[in-house]
């Protein structure tokens, strides 16, 4: 019996590499951005991390998914990769 | 390449066929006169005898010009066919070829055989000989000792259960059921935003185990579910246990054998149980979207393997589904809404169109919780024993809708957080209100199941609204 032939199902697409950034030594006088998912009392969290950031010198800013449903706008994610340093994104329920 | 044909007769005949073998000696009166003519023989080359012929080894010229008949006759002007004939008609060959007595000791008609080219044993074959230069996906070859069944599983191809082996053959026989071109971008999919071509939708339609004549119902499926209205990015990723729930109307379901009667929802029926499936694999294997990756369900439902339906619309006396959304009576239509698991409302007492209403209210209210309200649609489905009671009491669509609704308008005391010694709830402030719990438009009714059975189904849906999901109706395209 000669060997089946299959089409590939998939995208055939391969994930591309990219260079993780070296972890910041220090985040005093860096940028970070804190990125509300917009679940419900995310918002709590997010201030208290606000507060503590602030504490070790960091400059923060917020920003907001319209939904935690969909993918975050292409314009939010370039806004953020060009006023910030550092990011975090957060999910609280 | 279809192969250019000479201007003039040309004939396909072979040998195989004894209408053929009638007609043999007529070749050499037609290549008599003024029309040239050109043979061309699908088996034996020296047939037929009255005149010499070309061998249509590959059967290319049958292939290309769709011959499904021998003899066929056909007029090429200008390079291009303009008319022609098969099987014997003495009438029609006297007039085709301008020799008025052609054949005249011949019987009036004889049926023609089949055409080597539509050969149920070498159809497959040829297709992908002629017609695979169609397609771009990668070849996948497997080993000679390789079990492909337990290859494709190892991939991470399947859903669980097995799938039917995407060969070219079988794709390119899935793909005989649409008009569209293989390399069509029907939609972007979640949740890589991949380019989704009519090709890599007939790959998955083969593994599904789903027919060519289903393939126009999953792609418009498809493109119904990978939109932003939909959101099945969201409905993929949530952690709630929701997936596409398809309901298809119209006459064309029918006419692929689709089940909208007994265990509607459930086990047996190839075209529902496929539709459904060959969407869910290509949002796995073209998206990207697997359980434990970006499906983070908790507890996830069986339909989420495949939910397809198709609504009983004979027996249903308040019109159709795809109707009521704005599809023309006729048109085939897919509905898609992002929906858990069915389940099943009993009321076998309700003589009265208030009394069933009554139950179906209560029911709804308990749609994901019975505080929650305004962030979730529902399906109600009804069964032919339970919309008797409507048809009786002429009870139609909007009249069902609007009584649904106002018992649905629930005393926000009810509602806020604490009341009936639940956490989860509203806040306080709207202790004094009423709140309807379903959004207007939140309710959506069907008609399917068996013809016994004082049960109907409730379908609860997911986020509603711009923040998560809206259900889309589509026409199905060929």
């Amino acid at each position: 019996m000669s060997a089946p032939i299959l089409l590939d199902p998939t995208n055939e697409s391969r994930p591309a590499q990219r260079e993780q950034l070296a972890r910041p030594t220090s985040i005093n006088g860096l940028t970070v951005g804190l990125l509300d998912i917009a679940k419900a009392r995310g918002d709590i969290y997010l201030n208290r991390l606000e507060e503590l950031l602030v504490a070790e010198g960091a400059k923060v800013l917020r920003f907001r998914k319209p939904t935690f449903t969909k993918p975050a706008p292409p314009d939010l994610r370039h806004e953020i990769s060009i006023q910030c340093n550092v990011v975090i994104e957060a999910l609280a329920d | 390449m279809k192969p250019q044909l000479p201007d003039g007769i040309v004939a396909i005949v072979k040998r195989e066929c004894a209408t053929c073998v009638m007609v043999d000696p007529l070749f050499a009166n037609i290549a008599a006169s003024d029309t040239p003519l050109t043979v061309y023989t699908q088996d034996d080359p020296t047939f037929p005898t009255s005149v010499t012929a070309l061998h249509d080894a590959d059967l290319s010229v049958s292939w290309h010009y769709d011959i499904e008949t021998v003899p066929t006759l056909l007029r090429i002007e200008n390079g291009e066919e303009v008319d022609r004939t098969f099987g014997w008609s003495k009438d029609a060959w006297q007039k085709f070829t301008g020799i008025t007595d052609l054949g005249a000791d011949l019987p009036v008609m004889r049926p023609g055989c089949g055409s080597l080219s539509v050969d149920p044993n070498l159809e497959d074959e040829l297709r992908v000989h002629f017609t695979s230069s169609t397609l771009h996906s990668r070849h996948v070859e497997l080993a000679s000792a390789e079990d492909e069944f337990e290859s494709m599983f190892t991939r991470g191809w399947t859903d669980g259960l097995p799938v039917i082996p995407p060969t070219p053959e079988r794709v390119l026989r899935m793909l005989t059921g649409t008009t569209r071109s293989p390399q069509d971008v029907v939609a972007i999919a979640p949740p890589n935003l991949v380019e989704l071509t009519v090709e890599k939708i007939a790959i998955n339609a083969v593994m599904a185990g789903a027919l060519p004549e289903y393939l126009p119902w999953i792609i418009t499926a498809l493109e119904a579910v990978c939109n932003d209205e939909f959101n099945m990015h969201g409905v993929l990723a949530t952690t709630m246990p929701v997936g596409p729930v398809i309901i298809c109307n119209g006459p064309g379901t029918k006419a692929i054998g689709m089940n909208s009667g007994i265990n509607v929802f459930g086990q047996g029926n190839r075209a529902n149980l496929t539709i459904g499936r060959a969407v869910q694999l290509t949002i796995r294997n073209v998206g990207g979207g697997k359980p434990g990756e970006v499906d983070r369900a908790t507890h996830g439902n069986p339909g989420k393997l495949s939910f397809c339906f198709a609504e009983d619309e004979a027996g249903s006396p308040f019109g159709t589904l795809a109707q009521g959304r704005g599809i023309a009576p006729q048109q085939n239509a897919v509905t898609v809404f992002a929906g858990e698991g069915p389940r099943c409302v009993v009321d076998q007492a309700a003589r009265t169109p208030e009394q069933l209403t009554n139950s179906f209210a209560a029911c709804l209210r308990a749609t994901h919780h019975p505080k929650s309200v305004l962030s979730f649609d529902a399906i109600l489905v009804i069964s032919p024993d339970h919309s008797r009671v409507y048809a009786e009491a002429g009870w139609g669509r909007e009249k069902i809708l609007s009584e649904l609704y106002a018992r649905l308008n629930i005393p926000g005391a009810e509602l806020v957080k604490g009341a009936l010694d639940m956490a989860e709830g509203l806040p306080a402030k709207f202790a004094d209100r009423i709140v309807p719990k379903f959004k207007a438009g939140g309710i959506l009714l069907a008609h399917a199941g068996g013809g016994a059975g004082l049960f109907s189904s409730i379908i609860g849906g997911w986020a509603n609204g711009a923040m998560g999901s809206t259900p889309v109706t589509r026409p199905v395209l060929s």
